[in-house]
């Protein structure tokens, strides 16, 4: 059985090893055991919230709207709006954990600061927290999958891989939100994500297509991820894969490198000074 | 002298303008246990968050077991164990859980953490609480925890800050018993206390810090002898007298510290001294003779001025 110093010794020689120590999974298996004696209120009420939209909106709103004309053609509008409150279920879920999670174990129970007097790294800490709300984000959007379907808002076998997109898209929301709550001291500030995300939901794209827009606010609402990932799901769930479904792709792609990279910068600023 | 375990030289932090630890030079021994005193402010803190590769130094040298925790910081932290002023604690958690996982951010495995998890739970006394949440723990509890904590990884050297502030007496006398205990298993322990008693019962050898530098070094006896004397006779004329009767002091002993409230005579014969002062018909409200002690040293040092 190796011993804590030869484990940490079998790494010196690697690139990055004061960063990274290969162990993201210590902090995920943390949350796991965490997750058990966790009050799951919080989590169902991030959950239900999409799922709440689909029946007032869908239901409610669509027996008014009927049809919808899209790329794809005419659809019935609780189907057009199912892949957007998708896509909205798995970046709730990734932000649940990645924000105000991050933000007490930040600030309040100095929870990093420990685990960074190990051998960890602060590469692993942002990975396992991430990773970890990226979970949430995925059951999020399975469980949402299993609600649409029944009800006939699934159009084809093909729209599962709505599944793995979501996880994308999770992924980026997760590292982006810890990498913006590492750099945020005050509950004020933290404030301002939830601010700033309702309005993100609700103006991109999940509930009418952006088209309705001058052109200025539709070039706007492009430049945000919410877009992207409603986009994105749409794209899989219709199965017009093209171009842009790739530019979302990439786009979560940069988002998640760029969210690890603060992140482990600011963790690592902040507790190896 | 036993293997070095640690040596720092010209060890400098600044913040800034402002420099936390100028230029000190330690080494530490295999097996030994080192406290490092100062008022609040006077760069310990930093100090040991340079060897528990936690912090940066603007300049001078450290090695850690032949390491620099620079360069390999991961290597270093994995033969520490820290414990921090304030406990960081998992609230999430149950006391067994803290200590598990905890073994896990090494690696080492589940077999070998869940044997050690036991171990420790019976040296912290802690065997009733096990499935309790950190919560609901009192504060040595909580201290007892973080130190198990610090020890599951079975580290070389254990890094304590301030181990005992905000504990009730019968609390840190446990706490003493623990470490002492870690201290016979060849524990190599490194303390920073501003409680005295405690640097007493627990250091072989320290230095005592102010404004970021070392300002004297040596064993609990080396410093008392060497900055204070044997006893130290303290008398109480009332607030007004005391005024009076200090030159007369003066003339009779070679050191005296003049207080609000007291006198401070420092001597090698207090009983001495006192029948001296009754010969002259000056009759103190009360006196006192005690041995000195380590914080006549540490006030002598770091003075009396309030520090904040």
């Amino acid at each position: 059985m190796r011993s804590a110093v030869e484990i940490a010794d079998a790494r010196a020689n690697k690139p990055g090893h004061q960063l990274y120590a290969g162990r993201a999974r210590a902090i995920i298996e943390r949350a796991s055991i965490a997750l058990r004696s966790s009050t799951w209120v919080p989590i169902a009420t991030g959950f239900i919230e999409p799922v709440l939209y689909l029946l007032a909106f869908g239901y409610g709103m669509g027996a008014l709207i009927g049809d919808i004309s899209t790329s794809a053609g005419a659809i019935d509008y609780t189907v057009f709006i199912a892949p957007g409150l998708l896509a909205t279920s798995a970046m709730n879920g990734a932000i649940y954990d990645s924000t105000w999670n991050v933000f007490f174990k930040l600030n309040e129970s100095k929870l990093y600061q420990g685990m960074l007097a190990t051998p960890l790294g602060p590469l692993d800490v942002a990975l396992g927290e991430i990773i970890w709300a990226l979970f949430r984000g995925l059951s999020y959007s399975i469980a949402f999958m299993l609600i649409t379907a029944p009800l006939g808002l699934v159009p084809s076998w093909s729209a599962l891989l709505a599944i793995p997109a979501a996880v994308l898209i999770a992924f980026g929301f997760a590292s982006f939100g810890m990498a913006i709550t590492s750099y945020f001291k005050t509950y004020q500030q933290m404030g301002l994500i939830n601010i700033a995300l309702l309005p993100m939901f609700l103006f991109s794209g999940s509930l009418y297509p952006i088209s309705v827009y001058p052109d200025w606010l539709e070039f706007t609402i492009k430049l945000l991820p919410t877009w992207h990932g409603i986009e994105l799901i749409r794209d899989i769930w219709f199965g017009v894969i093209d171009f842009s479904s790739f530019s979302h792709l990439s786009y979560f792609i940069v988002m998640i490198v760029l969210g690890l990279f603060f992140t482990t910068r600011r963790l690592r600023d902040l507790f190896m000074r | 002298m036993p293997e070095s375990l640690i040596s720092a030289r010209g060890l400098t932090k600044k913040f800034g303008d402002f420099t936390a630890v100028d230029g000190i030079d330690f080494d530490v021994a295999k097996g030994e246990s080192f406290g490092l005193l100062g008022p609040n402010g006077a760069g310990k803190s930093t100090t040991m968050r340079i060897i528990a590769a936690t912090s940066r130094r603007t300049s001078g040298t450290i090695s850690i077991l032949g390491r620099d925790p620079e360069e390999h910081g991961p290597q270093v932290r994995a033969h520490l164990g820290v414990v921090p002023q304030q406990d960081n604690l998992d609230t999430e958690l149950t006391v067994t859980e803290n200590l598990y996982i905890y073994g896990r951010y090494f690696g080492l495995s589940k077999k070998f953490v869940n044997k050690k998890v036991e171990e420790l739970l019976a040296f912290a006394q802690l065997e009733e609480k096990k499935d309790v949440k950190v919560e609901a723990l009192s504060g040595g509890m909580k201290r007892r925890l973080t130190i198990a904590r610090a020890l599951v990884s079975e580290p070389d050297i254990l890094m304590l800050d301030e181990p005992t502030t905000g504990l009730d007496p019968q609390a840190r006398h446990i706490l003493w018993d623990r470490l002492f205990r870690l201290k016979e298993d060849g524990v190599t322990l490194i303390i920073t206390t501003h409680f005295m008693d405690e640097a007493e019962q627990l250091c072989d050898r320290l230095v005592v810090m102010d404004k970021g530098k070392i300002m004297a070094e040596g064993s609990p006896a080396e410093l008392i002898k060497e900055y204070s004397t044997r006893e130290v006779l303290e008398v109480r004329f009332g607030s007004d007298r005391n005024k009076e009767v200090a030159p007369i002091l003066r003339e009779m002993c070679d050191r005296i510290e003049e207080l609000p409230d007291r006198i401070l005579l420092y001597v090698e014969d207090g009983e001495l001294l006192l029948e001296a002062i009754a010969a002259k018909k000056l009759h103190p409200n009360t006196s006192l003779v005690r041995r000195s002690s380590l914080e006549d040293v540490f006030l002598r040092l770091t003075g009396r001025s309030l520090i904040e």
